[in-house]
C-alpha cells in the first residue's frame, strides 16, 4: 500500500478518534487511559508477524522479545481495564 | 488466480474489521454503563487482528511465537489480577510502556530483515519512508518505555516524586535528542561514511534506541510526583504514535488506525489536564514548582487563625446539615480511605442529606483517579461532580470535607497573581457554611504553597490519617 494511502488512514483516525474521545466523561477517564493503552498493543501484530517469519535469527530473538512485551501491554491492559469498569457498573446501580 | 486472490484480501478485512471495532469500543466507553462492554469490544477487535495474524503469516518458528504469546499473556494476567487498586496507576504506567519499547523494537527488528536482504546499510538499502518512520517510532517508542518506567517508579515511590533538578538540565535533554536525531539522519541518508554503523544488524539504529532511552529518564525524571497524570496520559500518546510509526515502517494499516485513535486519546487527555491547572504543557514538562515556602510566611497565615475540631463535633454539625459535599484529594488515595468515605456518604444520605463528591480534574494521579477509586468503593458515579458544577453550589452547602486534598481547594489560586497556582481553577469551598479540612498536618500540597483556606473563619482542622478519621466519622455517627 503506498505513502500517501497510510498518510489518508493517519489523518482520518486523528479526527475520528479526537471526536470520539472528547465524547468521553470525566469520571471515565481513567478507564479510558487505560483502555486505549490496550489499544497500543496492537503492536502485538507486527511483533507476531517478525516473530514466526523473521528469516534472520537476531530478527527471530529481537520478534520473540516484543511479541512478549506487547502481549502483556494487551491481555494486562484489557484485564485491568475490565475489573476498572466493573466497579463502575456496580457503582451504577446502586 | 482466483484461488489466491481471497486470501489476498483476508488479512486487510481483519485488520478493517479490528479497526471499527476499536473505534466502536471506544464510543460505548463514554457512559459507564456500556463502557464494560465497549472494553471488551475493543478486546474482540484485539483478538481478530492478531488471531488471523497468526493464522496469516507462514510461521517458521512456532516455538518463538507461541511461547512469546503464552509467557505475555501469564504475565500480563497475573500482574492485572494481584495488583493493588491504589497501585494501578503504576501499572498502567508499566503496561503503556511495554507497548512503546515493542514497537521500537520491532521496527528494529524490520530494519535488520531489511538489511539482511540487502547484505548491510547502504545507500539506499533502506527505503527513505521506512527509515523515517522507523526513527519516529524509535525515539517515541523509546522514550514511551523508559519514560513510562520512570513515572511508574515516581508513582510506587521506589524513585523520588520530587521534581529532580539540575544545572544545565535542559541542555542535558536537548544534547541527547540531537544525538538520537544524528543517529537518525544516519539512518535515513544512509551516507557510505563512518563503515561500522553499515553493519546488518543496523547498529544507528539501536544507538539512537539507547540514547532515546536515555532521554525519556531525564524527561520523566524531572517532573514532580503530582504531575504525573499528565505525563502518564502524554505517554499514552506516544505510545500511540509510535506503533502508528511502526505502521508505517511495516506497511500495516491496522497499527497505523489503532495508534492514532490512542495517539488523539492521550493528547486530549493532556490538554485537559493542563487546562485544569491553567499551565501550559512546556510548563509541567520543563518548569515544574520547585521553590519551597519560607517557614516565616507560613507562621504569618497560620498563626492564631487555625481552628482545630473534633470527631465528635464534625459529627454533630453533620447532624444539623441538609447539604454536603466531600472534595477527596490524593491523601485519600494513599490512606486508602475511600470505603470509610463512601460508607459515610451512604449513612449521610440514609438520614436525608444531600451528599455529593466535588472532584478535581487533577485529584490524584490520573486522569479521573477519583472516580475510579470512588467507583470501586461502590459510590455511584451520579453523586461524582466535576469542579464546574459543584462550585455554583457551594453557597447551598452546609458542611464541605475536605480530605487529603489541598493545593486544588487553596483560594490563592484567584487571588494571589504570582503564586505558583495562580489562575488554576479550583474547588472554591470556603463559600460553604463549614469547612472541615482532613490532614495530617499543616504541611503544604505538592505546590509547596501554604493554603489561606486553612485558616479562615469558617474552616476547621480535622488532622489524622483520612482512612482512620473517616472510620471514626462513620463509626460516632452510626451512634
Amino acid at each position: 500500500m503506498s505513502l500517501i494511502t497510510n498518510l489518508t488512514f493517519f489523518v482520518l483516525a486523528a479526527f475520528l478518534g479526537y471526536e470520539v474521545i472528547t465524547k468521553i466523561p470525566t469520571n471515565l477517564h481513567t478507564p479510558l487511559m487505560s483502555g486505549a493503552n490496550a489499544i497500543t498493543g496492537i503492536t502485538l501484530v507486527g511483533a507476531v508477524a517478525i516473530a514466526g517469519s523473521g528469516s534472520t535469527t537476531l530478527a527471530t530473538v529481537l520478534g520473540f522479545v516484543a511479541v512478549v512485551m506487547a502481549t502483556v501491554n494487551v491481555v494486562g491492559g484489557y484485564l485491568i481495564t475490565h475489573i476498572m469498569l466493573e466497579d463502575f457498573r456496580q457503582g451504577g446501580s446502586n | 488466480m482466483v484461488v489466491e486472490l481471497l486470501p489476498d484480501s483476508v488479512l486487510p478485512l481483519a485488520y478493517t474489521v479490528a479497526a471499527i471495532l476499536f473505534i466502536q469500543g471506544l464510543r460505548d466507553m463514554t457512559h459507564p454503563r456500556t463502557a464494560a462492554r465497549g472494553n471488551l469490544i475493543s478486546a474482540g477487535g484485539m483478538l481478530v487482528a492478531v488471531g488471523v495474524t497468526v493464522v496469516w503469516f507462514e510461521v517458521l518458528t512456532p516455538l518463538v511465537l507461541f511461547g512469546g504469546l503464552i509467557v505475555g499473556a501469564g504475565i500480563g494476567t497475573v500482574l492485572a489480577l494481584t495488583v493493588e487498586r491504589t497501585e494501578m496507576p503504576q501499572l498502567v504506567g508499566v503496561f503503556n510502556g511495554l507497548g512503546g519499547g515493542a514497537s521500537a523494537v520491532i521496527a528494529g527488528a524490520e530494519l535488520i530483515e531489511i538489511s539482511t536482504e540487502s547484505g548491510g546499510v547502504a545507500v539506499g538499502s533502506i527505503p527513505t519512508e521506512v527509515a523515517v518512520a522507523a526513527v519516529f517510532s524509535g525515539i517515541v517508542g523509546s522514550v514511551t518505555f523508559t519514560g513510562s518506567m520512570a513515572a511508574a517508579g515516581k508513582l510506587h515511590g521506589v524513585l523520588t516524586t520530587d521534581a529532580v533538578r539540575y544545572t544545565g538540565e535542559q541542555v542535558m535533554k536537548i544534547v541527547f535528542l540531537v544525538v538520537a536525531l544524528g543517529f537518525g539522519a544516519y539512518l535515513i541518508v544512509q551516507p557510505d561514511v563512518l563503515g561500522f554503523l553499515q553493519a546488518v544488524w543496523v547498529p544507528s539504529y539501536w544507538l539512537l534506541v539507547a540514547t532515546a532511552c536515555v532521554l525519556g529518564v531525564l524527561l520523566v525524571i524531572s517532573i514532580g510526583g503530582a504531575d504525573m497524570p499528565v505525563v502518564i496520559a502524554l505517554l499514552n500518546a506516544y505510545s500511540g504514535l509510535a506503533a502508528s510509526g511502526t505502521g508505517f515502517v511495516l506497511d500495516n494499516t491496522a497499527l497505523i488506525i489503532a495508534g492514532t485513535l490512542v495517539g488523539a486519546a492521550g493528547m486530549i487527555l493532556t490538554v485537559i489536564m493542563c487546562e485544569s491547572m491553567n499551565r501550559s504543557l512546556t510548563n509541567v514538562l520543563f518548569g515544574g514548582f520547585g521553590e519551597t515556602t519560607e517557614q516565616e510566611e507560613l507562621d504569618d497565615i497560620y498563626e492564631g487563625n487555625i481552628t482545630e475540631t473534633s470527631p465528635e463535633q464534625v459529627v454533630m454539625l453533620l447532624e444539623a446539615a441538609q447539604r454536603v459535599v466531600i472534595v477527596p484529594g490524593y491523601g485519600m488515595a494513599v490512606a486508602q480511605a475511600q470505603h470509610a468515605v463512601s460508607e459515610l456518604a451512604e449513612l449521610l444520605e440514609q438520614n436525608g442529606i444531600d451528599v455529593e463528591f466535588g472532584i478535581h480534574p487533577v485529584a490524584g494521579r490520573m486522569p479521573g483517579h477519583m472516580n475510579a477509586l470512588l467507583a470501586e468503593a461502590d459510590v455511584p458515579y451520579e453523586r461524582m461532580r466535576e469542579m464546574e458544577e459543584v462550585n455554583p453550589t457551594f453557597s447551598q452547602t452546609d458542611v464541605v470535607i475536605v480530605t487529603g486534598a489541598n493545593d486544588v481547594v487553596n483560594p490563592k489560586a484567584n487571588t494571589d497573581t504570582s503564586s505558583p497556582i495562580a489562575g488554576m481553577p479550583v474547588l472554591e469551598v470556603s463559600d460553604a457554611g463549614t469547612v472541615i479540612v482532613n490532614k495530617r498536618s499543616l504541611s503544604t500540597g505538592f505546590s509547596g504553597i501554604p493554603n489561606p483556606l486553612f485558616a479562615e473563619g469558617n474552616t476547621n482542622m480535622l488532622f489524622g490519617d483520612a482512612k482512620d478519621t473517616m472510620q471514626e466519622l462513620v463509626n460516632l455517627y452510626k451512634e
